[in-house]
């Protein structure tokens, strides 16, 4: 059982990937803002509830993200496996050249991925359907193992490695098509 | 892919098969282990996760937002806010503190 009177200096330093990850899901900074004040305050409540030893930032995870569920998702919601197309594996690496590039010895797909902007990166995350890009960060940038995420997300973890690879094939196709768009991919390729 | 007991050998197919759990640390060492050998005398499947790698590395570097500066402040005053009307003393807030409670306890994680 945790002590709420250290409850500021035991979860500030989740705020900032907790900011991230909310600017990401509701991709507008004032409802991100609402979302991560929203969540500090439940989390607050709640926190003598919290079991100390146990991983407090998946905690606070779970709280954003069911307070996302609740109150910032998107109102014309589709059945998910409808949501997003099937792209084939590695998308973006095959369209860079790939096995081929590397076989011939040039091997210069890590060089256009520096290219892309912040902007670029976050939108191509951005673009996913919410269930796949909440399964992308929580892997890719908060590092969570498919068994925090499933119990972040509520879901089994067949479910997690599903969202996992399909959300992450959608993104290699959205940065492809922003590098497109900037004469970064070459079109010839692929 | 079918039986592994007696499989030391990883094949390309294998290999690609298996990159998100390699990546994600999500396999049993001995079958890493496997993948590893793989990966060292092949080239391309080495290529492929050295570019899957990279991409994990971009995503998880460029999704980092820095805190606005009001935010802390804000979460602060609330908490403090919360607090205060939640103390179960005497006074004009202590009619507080019992239903802030039991709407709080409620649909959160254990």
């Amino acid at each position: 059982m945790a002590d709420q009177a250290g409850f500021a200096e035991d979860t500030e330093q989740y705020m900032g990937s907790l900011y991230s990850a909310a600017l990401r899901m509701t991709r507008n900074p004032a409802d991100a803002e609402d979302l991560v004040q929203e969540t500090y305050l439940k989390a607050y409540r709640a926190y003598a509830t919290f079991k100390e030893g146990t991983n407090l930032k998946a905690w606070l995870y779970r709280i954003l993200t069911n307070t996302f569920i609740n109150s910032y998702r998107s109102k014309h919601r589709h059945p998910e496996e409808t949501e997003l197309e099937d792209v084939e594996d590695f998308y973006l690496f095959r369209r860079l050249g790939g096995l081929e590039a590397a076989a011939a010895g040039r091997s210069a797909e890590d060089e256009v991925l520096e290219r892309f902007t912040d902007d670029e990166v976050k939108r191509a995350v951005e673009s996913l359907p919410e269930n796949f890009r909440m399964a992308v960060l929580l892997a890719d940038v908060e590092g969570f193992s498919y068994k925090e995420i499933a119990e972040i997300m509520e879901v089994p973890i067949g479910t997690v490695m599903s969202r996992l690879h399909r959300g992450r094939r959608a993104l290699e196709k959205a940065l492809h098509d922003f590098g497109m768009a900037r004469g970064l991919v070459s079109a010839r390729l692929g | 892919m079918g039986s592994d007991h007696d499989k030391d050998v990883v094949d390309c197919r294998e290999a690609l098969h298996r990159i998100y759990h390699f990546l994600d640390g999500e396999l049993t060492s001995e079958r890493r282990v496997r993948i590893e050998a793989h990966l060292d005398g092949c080239s391309p499947c080495l290529n492929v996760f050295g570019f899957e790698a990279e991409l994990r590395r971009l995503v998880a570097d460029k999704c980092r937002d820095a805190v606005p500066e009001g935010l802390r402040a804000r979460i602060a005053d609330a908490i403090d806010h919360e607090h205060d009307h939640t103390q179960v003393d005497t006074g004009p807030r202590g009619e507080m503190a019992g239903k802030d409670a039991s709407e709080v306890v409620g649909g959160l994680p254990a």
